[in-house]
């Protein structure tokens, strides 16, 4: 007889949860009953309130299981779980049947979960690579091209059109240019690149080399945070498997065309997330930001023609060479097209990653997906976007979660995160946070944004001890408006937005 | 392998060993963040001595090479505890309870942040978002990330990890 499949997640979320625990208690809970079981360690399908989920192999396809905690692991067992009984409390039914599921549109992230991260026959069996062998038959202009017709824009927060970025390297004359992936993911409620790089990494590598191929660049660089380890680990060995397997090197797939590919360690510095500071870094310095122009992709990395992109930017890439530009266009709405991934975090109930095309309202995603808040009690306010983004109160959640439609009441949609908090918040804490977040991150190079956020926190002090509140409010005003118009970069002119966003919104917790 | 929580002891630094380090890997573009990774993690922590050897190497001035080493919240001129303990300070967690977490954890351990335990066996370090955020609040220890953390569940991972397992042949 075959043995059963029994699949238990390797990504940082499993992981935390339990994951290693769980698979060696399956092994164990197997042997007992002189079972024959084979554990593949998935990536993982994103579902985090459900980890460590737990998959298996039936005639029917797969079935779920989760949380699978550590101690649930022989109840489970003796309810079926080896059979794919759906008796126990923790039994979800069919996988591809759980309405979260269900209900995205998944482009990006149709392979996590399903795969085991690092197997190169599992990646190929679901369209893996299609994309680049359909790049190698083309011209580089034809890439450029097909990634303009996609609409797709810069997923790391700026939404630029990543044509556009690659149709400029392109342009650039001949010589050294680079790829470099952003996957310095420092918002907070945010994992999606996390996701990428721990449960499809070779998604991230066939962008990359797409990319390479498109602009001219023979060298990409990975920059990734040092505190995503599991990442690191996982992406290091996907590298390795895609140069011996020949999809990376001189000479990929027999094409003659070249692309090297190397992951760099940031470490801990949320200005490095920036793309100009993110160079620097790479170059051996101090994460400063630099003026633009020159942008990047004319003189970005040591000097050299550059395309910086974000890990989600190029992981869409492989779906569009794949389907086609428009096949991605036909998702979205207005001018934000394609698919946007979603991350549920904070105080929520199904916390996890939610892939689909622009256009669903905050609130559906908050409600129908999330489940509502953690803890149970009414949600209060919303950060979308990272730390950089406002705080969003009740009469906000309505809005379409698109670039424009956010734009217009001064919301971000960034990078995606949706962090929810319940109704026990003291948003002049949060408004506080946001400013000493921004003197312990500031890279210090602009008087605004190294100064302003010291200041910030005195002032947000003050107010909260209700000292000369009113005068300390005006003040406040005027160093947000400062830091906003003043500042180099996105650090400074953005952290005072959740500050904004309390004093208009949630006035009551400043003391009024 | 070494469990994530418990990673191997680091090795004794001399000036031999470290030069050798920043030999292998001069040669790379940008060779200044991967020599001190590979300093910190063979060493557990970037020793005074290293500088001046980075800066020769890499034909820098020393007020450089340190002015990058103290940018980099990752980097450290001081030996650790036995366990790093990196605590997470970013919304996602403090939206479901990390800020009293954060106190707790602090308490248990009687020291503050970038400070060891006298007992040598814990430091403690913030983090801005370990990934985790939709099973908050979360820290990391060595490599390993914990997520859904509460007091009792820190507590119980604590006396874990200064507890000594003597296997009986």
């Amino acid at each position: 007889m075959m043995p059963t499949t029994v699949y238990v997640p390797c990504d940082t979320t499993a992981l935390a949860m339990g994951a290693d625990q769980v698979a060696t208690l399956m092994a164990r809970e197997a042997a007992d009953r002189n079972l024959d079981i084979n554990i593949v360690r998935n990536g993982s399908r994103g579902l985090a309130w459900l980890e460590p989920m737990v998959e298996v192999d039936t005639p029917d396809g797969r079935v779920a299981y989760g949380p699978v905690e550590p101690d649930t692991v022989a109840g489970l067992a003796d309810a079926g779980l080896f059979e794919g009984l759906s008796s126990h409390p923790l039994a979800l039914g069919r996988t591809d049947d759980i309405p979260y599921l269900k209900k995205q549109q998944r482009l990006t992230f149709s392979r996590i979960g399903i795969t085991a991260p690092l197997s190169l026959d599992d990646y190929r069996a679901h369209q893996g690579f299609s994309g680049l062998a359909k790049a190698l038959k083309r011209s580089p202009q034809a890439i450029v091209d097909e990634v303009k017709s996609s609409g797709l824009r810069g997923r790391g927060g700026a939404a630029f059109p990543t044509g556009i970025k690659w149709q400029t390297v392109h342009d650039e004359p001949a010589g050294q240019k680079y790829v470099v992936c952003n996957a310095d993911e420092g918002d907070s409620g945010t994992f999606a690149d996390r996701l990428v790089m721990e449960c499809d990494p070779f998604m991230l590598i066939e962008g990359m080399t797409i990319a390479g191929l498109a602009v001219g660049a023979t060298q990409g660089y990975v920059y990734l945070r040092s505190e995503y380890p599991v990442a690191h680990r996982i992406f290091k060995a996907a590298l390795e498997r895609a140069y011996d397997a020949g999809y990376l090197g001189d000479n990929i797939l027999g094409s003659g065309q070249r692309f090297d590919l190397e992951v760099r360690l940031a470490a801990g510095a949320y200005i490095c997330g920036e793309e100009t500071a993110l160079l620097d870094s790479l170059e051996g310095k101090r994460g400063m930001v630099r003026a633009k122009p020159p942008l990047p992709a004319i003189k970005g990395l040591f000097g050299q023609p550059t395309v910086v992109n974000n890990v989600l930017s190029l992981a869409a890439i492989p779906f569009i060479l794949d389907q086609g530009g428009k096949a991605y266009a036909n998702y979205g709405v207005g001018r934000s097209r394609g698919t946007l991934a979603l991350q549920l975090a904070g105080n929520i109930k199904r916390g996890g990653l939610v892939e689909l095309a622009f256009g669903i309202t905050l609130r559906a995603l908050m409600e129908d997906f999330g489940g509502g808040t953690h803890s149970g009690r009414p949600l209060k306010a919303v950060q979308v976007g990272g730390p950089l983004g406002a705080y969003l109160p009740e009469s906000q959640w309505d809005s379409p979660m698109d670039y424009e439609a956010f734009a217009a009441f001064g919301g971000v949609v960034g990078h995606g995160g949706v962090v929810m908090f319940d109704d026990t918040v003291d948003m002049g804490e949060q408004a506080r946070f946001a400013m000493e977040f921004c003197t312990v991150e500031s890279c210090g190079k602009c008087t605004p944004c190294r100064i302003g956020a010291v200041r910030g926190v005195e002032v947000i002090d003050r107010i909260r001890a209700g000292d000369n509140r009113e005068a300390n409010l005006e003040l406040l005003t005027e160093l947000c408006e400062t830091m906003v118009d003043g500042s180099l970069c996105a650090m400074g002119g953005m952290t005072p937005f959740p500050v904004q966003s309390v004093m208009k919104h949630f006035p009551d917790d400043l003391g009024a | 392998m070494a469990h994530p929580n418990n990673p191997p002891p680091f090795e004794e630094w001399t000036p031999d060993l470290i030069r050798q380090q920043v030999e292998a890997l001069k040669g790379m573009p940008g060779a200044m963040l991967p020599i001190l990774h590979a300093v910190q993690d063979r060493f557990g922590y970037i020793p005074e001595a290293a500088v001046p050897i980075i800066a020769e190497s890499l034909r820098q001035t020393r007020a450089e090479v340190h002015g990058i080493i103290s940018f980099y919240h990752h980097f450290r001129t001081h030996p650790t505890g036995t366990h790093v303990v990196h605590v997470c300070r970013a919304e996602a967690c403090q939206a479901m309870g990390g800020r009293q977490l954060e106190a707790h954890i602090k308490a248990r351990l009687g020291i503050d942040y970038h400070q060891t335990s006298r007992d040598n066996e814990f430091t403690v370090e913030p983090v801005y978002c370990l990934g985790n955020c939709a099973c908050a609040p979360s820290i990391r220890v060595g490599d390993a990330i914990h997520g859904r953390m509460t007091a009792d569940k820190f507590d119980r991972l604590a006396d874990q990890l200064t507890t000594t397992t003597l296997e009986l042949k």
